[in-house]
């Protein structure tokens, strides 16, 4: 029984990576972009919601309210006055870009908070867990957690094979020239689709936020698991992110079970083995 | 009434000229055919008109107004729509989507799913397959439809025959003749020279970069066009 609830834990703990995967897994499959801030921008997240939950009141649930839109603000802007200008010129300039605004991202987040620990205070609702028979115990906050990234990808798949929009974005990471050439506005397709990106960061950001504590330099390790969650699933492909999630989760769960100091690296290594079995992932998409 | 006019258009490819002071000019509701050999720059006119390349702005005028320094999509919404050299129909796409595409730019006008479909009854039977599994002449055509979606004033179609069989190529310019009388401008880009000739009523052929001769089609003399084709 304790393996069977182990694999729960890691599958549930999936959920969370998928989140965080979401918005990379956008801004690459749509424009081509390798955002190393990615991580930065769920930890700031994280501190737009410290901001609005001290200032308002607000409990950190209530605060995506405001944390969404002013991360889709963000995204758009910095999609369309920045970012859109480096996408000519191959895959470096983005890079080292994004690179650059992980870095001011982060160092900008030590001065206004300053190095320490935060998190986001949320209530009963991180403690509490199930009972199920069979001696097997859920946490309600996990369990609450992988509903919401089930949702987010089921609503990105929608937008994407139900919507003018999805079609536009599917057309755009085909063949962006000829979409041009047939009337869509892939600037402004851009940065809609990092401001959407930002909209899936800003939740990951603020679950994740209650769950774990973040300071300002977290950011980079949040990136490597969202790299990881996407690669092991395939490039492109939503329900492969949440597979790919999975993955490391139960790996770091098994790997923590047998020792705990082997939490983290055995994620790795379950990345290392597919990258290694199944260099494109388990479920591909993306072609370029 | 002209609807496109370019003036002493030149274009680049980096520091290689590819077009060398062109002035062709196309009416409203004329068909003109654009000939010439592999490398005459025909498709870099057409890139060039579509915005695909940059180039100065009063260069080319559409409908009076200068559009060279415009970008693609705008220049879609303006009313010339583009089949592209080779279809590049979106290969993650259904057939209807693809053709859907061509609705980005809001234009109104005759054509619309149930019109492209009535004038391709194939592409009705398609349409929820993905465009790769499409034979060429049904990408073909899915790439004119995609095209007439957006409700051209001009219509400009770069080597529909390419790649196709002869019963096929056929087929594909009977039904231009359609959209011909439905009051589209079309500018034909071909190697082969026949077709569009028996399509167009007046033609430009173009010569490494510059226009060689221009003249309207009909009981147009053959051999001379030989002479300006190949440059002998």
């Amino acid at each position: 029984m304790q393996w069977l609830n182990i694999l729960i834990q890691g599958a549930l703990l999936g959920g969370i990576y998928a989140l965080f995967a979401i918005g990379l897994s956008m801004s690459f499959g749509i424009m081509r972009l390798v955002n190393i801030a990615h991580g930065d921008f769920i930890v700031l997240s994280g501190y737009v919601a410290l901001v609005v939950t001290q200032g308002t009141g607000l409990d950190p649930f209530s605060s995506l309210v405001i944390v969404v839109p002013v991360m889709f603000a963000l995204g758009y802007a910095l999609q369309r006055g920045l970012l859109n200008q480096t996408l000519s010129g191959g895959l470096l300039p983005p890079l080292l870009v994004t690179f650059g605004i992980s870095i001011i991202i982060q160092n900008g987040l030590l001065q206004g908070f300053g190095a320490y620990d935060h998190r986001l205070q949320e209530g009963a609702v991180e403690t509490a867990s199930l009972h199920l028979p069979g001696g097997i115990d859920v946490g309600v906050y996990p369990l609450l957690v992988f509903a919401v990234a089930i949702c987010a990808i089921a609503s990105l798949q929608l937008l994407f094979y139900r919507t003018g929009l999805g079609r536009a974005f599917r057309a755009v990471s085909d063949d962006a020239d000829t979409a041009e050439l047939m009337g869509i506005d892939n600037r402004k397709l851009y940065a809609l689709a990092l401001g959407i990106a930002m909209i899936f960061t800003a939740i990951a950001g603020v679950l994740f936020g209650i769950r774990t504590i973040f300071d300002p330099a977290a950011g980079p390790i949040r990136l490597i698991l969202a790299f990881e969650a996407v690669i092991i699933g395939g490039l492109g492909s939503m329900w492969g992110t949440l597979i790919g999630g999975m993955v490391l989760g139960i790996a770091q769960s098994v790997g923590a079970a047998l020792d705990p100091t082997w939490q983290i690296l055995a994620g790795h290594l379950a990345f290392l083995a597919i990258l290694i079995l199944r260099p494109n992932g388990l479920f591909p998409r993306t072609r370029d | 009434m002209t609807l496109l006019r370019t003036q002493n258009l030149s274009a680049f490819y980096g520091d290689f000229q590819a077009l060398f002071d062109i002035n062709v000019s196309v009416e409203e509701g004329e068909t003109v055919a654009i000939i010439g050999a592999n490398g005459a720059g025909k498709t870099t006119l057409l890139r060039a008109v579509a915005g695909a390349l940059a180039t100065a702005p009063d260069t080319v005028l559409f409908d009076g107004e200068p559009i060279g320094h415009k970008t693609p999509h705008e220049i879609v919404h303006l009313g010339i729509a583009m089949v592209p050299e080779g279809r590049r129909l979106f290969p993650s796409l259904s057939v209807e989507e693809n053709l859907l595409l061509g609705t980005h730019s809001e234009r109104a006008g005759p054509w619309n799913l149930s019109r492209v479909y009535q004038l391709f009854p194939r592409l009705h039977e398609l349409r929820r397959l993905p465009a790769p599994s499409l034979s060429g002449g049904q990408q073909q055509m899915a790439a004119v439809g995609r095209a007439l979606m957006s409700n051209p004033r001009l219509l400009l179609c770069d080597e529909l025959s390419l790649g196709l069989a002869p019963v096929v190529i056929r087929d594909i310019y009977r039904c231009l003749g359609a959209i011909i009388a439905e009051g589209t401008t079309v500018v034909l880009v071909e190697q082969d020279i026949n077709r569009a000739l028996d399509a167009s009523t007046r033609f430009y052929c173009l010569q490494e970069g510059r226009l060689a001769l221009s003249a309207p089609t009909k009981n147009f003399d053959r051999g001379a066009l030989t002479a300006a084709y190949f440059g002998m």
